[in-house]
């Protein structure tokens, strides 16, 4: 929106408790003559019906920028809406009424520097207008793997119209799910071995016109961004790249090197020590037999988490092994009913439904189990094995013997050894930072469980967590809705999540560019290319908005339509800042003006939360919201010093191998770049602690009062901004 | 997507239908979200925070109430009922009836009923460890914010003192319940779960024996939105406890209570555990356990947990629970079947690990649909085009119970374009 078309209506509501609090003709004044909005009105209740028709009246009459200076963003949004409006709101309700002392005449300075402030960004802020990618997007979905959770990946994506691209690197489909012979049961009543459901999933697969499938092909390389992905792939040597819409990585997983476990385990030192993978290689040949001597065991000894929850092999537990092992003595029961087969674990994980097949198993009485420790498994005389095991329920220590031992080696993901994907990202040809996560294409964040870091890439199955089979596929059918979100989102020029309904875009001045690349190596999305000559430039596709480029830019010359550089800057800008002349004589100190730029995910949420808890805050500081504190760029601390602002208070999610910002990085990067800054606060004698950063979660509202009480006092002790007023 | 109805319902407006709702929306569909408690976010928004990275859940929701909010394809009911549900895939009518919260659209949630009313309810949200006014708003966090007036708690007789305390004109007692009759393609049962009532198992002591609270009050307990503003205090004489017990599978695995596993109590007992040593560097805290079920990557914040010294993990099934005589203390009496011997300790307060239930086990959907002994619904025998997520076919954790809600969204929506 032009300047000359728009047309600015300030709406200030004394509801709530506003009107009691504040003097507004005073901030009438503030309005019209410094914020330059031309229209200003008061009603009581500005949520009320009436109010509202009032509002709509003047955006009928041509009023376009609407400020609604009542509660917080987070309330009345439904009343609140103007389609075609620019509007604008700031929260005196949250901000000024409920957290501020209505005797102090502070109260009535911070209210009116927000008018100030919103006055400014209104000014400013435009309506997006979602990029519209040159070329025809593809809403092919492709899959990579075709076991469990690939299989049902690709299948319900073509169910719901979608084209679907599986790609398989074995000669069959149906991964490690279609060698078993039976499998843990997944439906009523629970208690059964059954078929592996994968063979039906197959068939289907090979049924179903909208998924083209390849096996004996693996991905070589991933180029371009989301919609717009070509992909080469190679088949037995020879190679064809096809276009994509958003991928998923179902890539499955490999059993752990039981070579790995000769010392403790045993492998390798008898052919009658094997893994589970064989056991069940041998059930589904129909001859459990013991490997030496081709002679049916008549004692089998299952040895849970071997080379699990282990620090010293893996160190996470695989999910399905105590289930699947419980399946597997039931195999040793049924193809020798004199057979004993011996469970030794430390806990048997059957959760959920699954406690329903434990108890069945239980029933058999050549079934034995028993709670241990296993200390050593080895060949011992007679061509028999010896297992040995502590802190049993059979006694302290233990020795039993047995025919034949199985170990239940653990799930170790695809992603560990390879990128699989081979993505063309400058950030590297993988997901990045898996060691979080032991190497699975796992994802920090319990509340976006398929994200990846990598724009339209979802993982699922194995190669995310260790899995059993049923879990797999339901896992396929989420990362496939995710695949097709965003390739549904990136069409219309929408992010995709976590700003799902964003339809702005990052629109840099090129001009003005240096090519230092922060912002490309700092993008927690890889959403950022460099060129021949080494210029960065985006792939908007894999973009999220959360602004860290913004941030990171030291020339500032990345831009959102309603979030810039400029815009936050001209609210810090728009502060009214008293200087010792405007001290009337029983004064003695001048008051503070501090700043709090705020995550407006969390902290911002955590405000509210405890305005509605009427704690209260110091009236010196002004908050301020940002998309993520990976968004802060350091030209503020200079807008706002050189204007005589005291302190500046940064109050962003938990950054750390914990992380809780939802962009990742986001936090983490704040806090470095405050780190470099701190030297130069030092040199020119502002102090360093002048700008801090607060961790803070969502739910810690009640230590909001106390973090801003210590910031204000700490600025006190330094004293005011030397600057103010030059 | 066919243009014919472009609609899902989805019941239950907890973690899992709110994800199933918004991802369903996002990928083009219409929603329609019935919640029958006031507010959304069920259980999710009564925990204080949730495995692996103690997240607060307010902040998950948060970021669900804000796709909310900028999303028109959403439109939600709280204290809102399924009644009746003809049809069949593609074209099912669903009747939702509304009750009245007595609070319409102009509250602000400025407190002023409250303030004035002089009735008090048990406070469901905190489990029954305080009481509200009747005129009262869920909890702080509650989305949407707006008050609502326990008709059964109001004793009727106070001369309507909340209308006359309100500014807004919010309050209407004569509020009638809504019926709302909607054509929907698909149908996604995301009912959630209650606790079991562990008063039933008798030899645990709940609700004869003071200071065994379930694991559900230890998360209200210490929740900084709680009755004690966050602080983990006993329930007798509001002391901090400084040898507390868990006793896992409280009423669970056991076949004259609930057969299964709720899969999450031994992760939840031992995020609480990290509660109470985050509060009380010297409280001491024991799990007493059959198996320790910590799968996948839980594992590692399972190790954090045991290589605390103040912590001990003991194997063994609890006996019995009984009071200390004379004092408010807890006697636990334990089978340990490791070292072979019958323990028996004294704490200052028992968390009970209590399971999950799934709503269907005593409110059944208004559709015929199959269940388990335990209440479950059998998915495989589900009509089509209605799906159920989450706890509603064995108890989850948030994590995966968001996964399957993002694929029930997928297959709701194949339903929708099937034709």
């Amino acid at each position: 929106m032009a300047m000359e078309e728009r047309k600015y209506a300030c709406y200030l509501c004394k509801g709530c408790g506003i009107g009691e609090v504040l003097n507004f003709a005073d901030l009438a004044k503030v309005a019209t003559r410094e914020a330059k909005l031309g229209l200003v009105k008061e009603h009581d209740c500005m949520c009320s019906p009436e109010a509202l028709e009032m509002i709509r009246q003047d955006v009928a009459e041509g009023v376009n920028c609407v400020l609604i200076a009542a509660c917080s963003p987070r309330v009345k949004f439904e009343e609140f809406d103007f389609p075609g409006c620019i509007v604008e709101r700031l929260g005196l309700r949250e901000l000024v009424a409920w957290t501020q002392d209505p005797e102090n005449k502070e109260t009535q300075a911070l209210a009116e520097d927000y008018l100030r402030m919103y006055g400014a960004k209104i000014k400013k802020t435009n309506l997006p207008e979602p990029y519209k990618f040159e070329e025809e997007l593809s809403k092919t979905i492709l899959v990579i793997g075709g076991g469990a959770a690939g299989l049902s990946a690709a299948l319900f994506a073509a169910r719901n119209n979608y084209p679907v691209v599986l790609v398989e690197k074995e000669a069959e489909l149906g991964g490690y799910g279609a060698k078993l012979h039976r499998a843990t049961p997944t439906s009523y009543p629970y208690t059964q071995m059954q078929e592996s459901p994968v063979f039906a999933k197959i068939k289907e697969v090979q049924a179903e016109a909208n998924i083209q499938v390849y096996t004996n092909t693996t991905v070589v390389k991933t180029a371009g961004q989301p919609g717009f992905l070509d992909v080469t792939l190679n088949t037995n040597g020879s190679e064809e790249t096809i276009r994509a819409g958003a991928v998923v990585l179902a890539a499955g997983w490999k059993p752990y090197d039981a070579a790995k476990l000769a010392d403790k385990f045993g492998y390798g030192a008898s052919p009658d020590i094997i893994t589970s993978l064989q056991m069940e290689e041998m059930a589904k040949q129909g001859k459990i037999v013991r490997p030496s001597d081709g002679k049916v065991p008549e004692s089998v000894a299952f040895v849970l988490c071997a080379g699990q929850r282990d620090p010293e092999h893996l160190p996470y537990c695989s999910d399905i092994c105590c289930a699947s092992s419980l399946k597997q003595a039931l195999y040793v029961r049924q193809a020798n009913p004199n057979a004993t087969a011996m469970v030794l674990y430390r806990d048997i994980r059957t959760p959920g439904q699954l406690e329903l097949f434990y108890k069945e198993v239980q029933t058999d009485p050549g079934v034995m189990l028993t709670k241990a420790d296993v200390t050593k498994v080895a060949p011992a005389p007679g061509g028999k094995l010896k297992v040995a095991a502590k802190d049993t329920l059979l006694g302290d220590n233990i020795e039993l013997e047995a025919d034949l031992v199985v170990l239940a080696t653990g799930m170790v993901p695809a992603t560990t050894d390879e990128p699989v994907l081979n993505l063309e990202y400058r950030q590297g040809p993988g997901l990045p930072d898996l060691e979080l996560f032991t190497g699975f294409a796992d994802s920090n964040f319990i509340c976006f469980p398929y994200e990846t870091r990598r724009t339209a890439i979802y993982a699922a199955g194995g190669v995310r967590q260790a899995m059993g089979m049923a879990m797999a596929m339901d896992d396929g059918v989420g990362a496939a809705l995710k695949a097709i979100q965003a390739v549904e989102h990136i069409a219309v020029g929408m992010a995709v999540h976590p700003r799902a309904w964003d339809e702005t875009f990052p629109d840099p001045i090129m001009q003005r560019c240096t090519s230092c690349k922060r912002c490309t190596e700092e993008c927690p999305f890889g959403a950022i290319e460099e060129d021949e000559k080494g210029t960065p430039f985006y792939k908007i596709a894999r973009c999220r908005r959360c602004g860290t480029c913004m941030g990171a830019c030291p020339e500032r010359i990345v831009n959102f339509a309603d979030y810039s550089v400029d815009i936050v800057g001209s609210m810090l800008k728009s502060l009214e800042v008293p200087t010792e002349d405007d001290l009337e004589d029983d004064e003695e100190e001048v008051p503070l003006r501090i700043l709090g730029l705020v995550c407006e995910n969390d902290a911002y949420p955590a405000l509210d939360a405890a305005a509605l808890n009427k704690l209260k805050f110091s009236p010196m500081i002004r908050f301020l919201p940002l998309r993520c504190m990976g968004s802060f760029n350091l030209v503020w601390v200079s807008d706002a010093f050189s204007r005589g602002v005291d302190g500046m208070l940064l109050l962003g999610c938990k950054y750390g191998d914990d992380y809780q910002c939802h962009f990742a990085k986001g936090s983490e990067l704040c806090n470095y770049r405050l780190s470099k800054l701190s030297e130069t606060l030092d040199k020119l004698g502002l102090e360093a602690d002048r700008v801090q950063q607060v961790q803070i979660a969502i739910s810690e509202f009640d230590k909001l009062p106390k973090i801003i009480d210590d910031f204000v006092a700490r600025v006190q002790e330094i004293g005011p901004n030397p600057f103010k007023g030059m | 997507m066919s243009a014919d109805n472009n609609t899902i319902l989805v019941v239950g407006g907890g973690m899992s239908g709110l994800t199933a709702a918004i991802e369903a929306a996002e990928a083009g569909a219409q929603v329609i979200i019935a919640e029958k408690e006031p507010y959304l976010g069920g259980r999710v928004a009564q925990l204080h925070r949730y495995f692996p990275k103690l997240c607060p859940p307010t902040c998950g929701l948060e970021i669900q109430f804000r796709r909310i909010r900028e999303n028109p394809r959403i439109t939600f009911h709280t204290m809102a009922e399924v009644t009746q549900v003809t049809g069949s895939a593609g074209e099912f009518e669903v009747t939702i009836q509304v009750k009245p919260r007595c609070v319409n659209d102009r509250c602000v949630a400025c407190n002023a009923c409250a303030e004035a009313c002089p009735a008090w309810r048990v406070n469901d949200f905190n489990f029954g460890l305080d009481k509200t006014k009747a005129a009262y708003l869920p909890f702080d966090m509650a989305f949407p914010q707006k008050y609502v007036i326990d008709m059964s708690s109001c004793t009727g007789d106070c001369g309507q003192k909340c209308l006359e305390a309100c500014k807004y004109e919010a309050i209407d007692l004569n509020m009638q319940p809504q019926t709302h009759t909607y054509q929907v393609g698909s149908i996604v049962l995301a009912g959630g779960w209650e606790l079991y009532d562990t008063s039933k198992v008798e030899t645990l002591g709940k609700g004869q024996v003071n200071n065994v609270i379930t694991n559900m009050q230890m998360e209200r307990l210490a929740a900084s939105n709680g009755p004690t503003g966050g602080k983990i205090l006993r329930p007798s004489d509001s002391q901090p406890p400084k040898k507390v017990a868990f006793v896992q599978c409280a009423g669970s695995r056991d076949e004259n209570h609930l057969p299964y596993c709720s899969y999450i109590c031994c992760m939840a007992s031992l995020k609480q555990v990290t509660y109470l040593r985050e509060q009380d560097p010297e409280a001491e805290a024991t799990v007493f356990y059959i198996d320790l079920r910590t799968p996948g990557r839980y594992e590692q914040f399972m190790w954090k947990v045991r290589d605390d010294e103040k912590v001990r993990l003991i194997r063994g099934k609890v006996a019995k629970i009984e009071q200390a005589p004379g004092t408010d203390n807890v006697v636990v009496t334990v089978e340990d079947t490791v070292h072979g011997r019958r323990l028996k300790e004294t704490f200052d307060m028992v968390v009970l690990a209590a399971g999950m239930v799934p709503s269907t086990k005593y409110h059944p959907f208004a559709l015929p649909l199959s269940y388990t002994p335990e209440g479950f619904i059998i998915p495989e025998l589900l009509p089509d085009g209605v799906y159920a997520v989450a706890s509603m076919k064995s108890p989850l954790d948030v994590m995966k119970s968001n996964e399957d809600a993002t694929g029930a969204a997928l297959k709701s929506l194949i339903s929708l374009s099937r034709r």
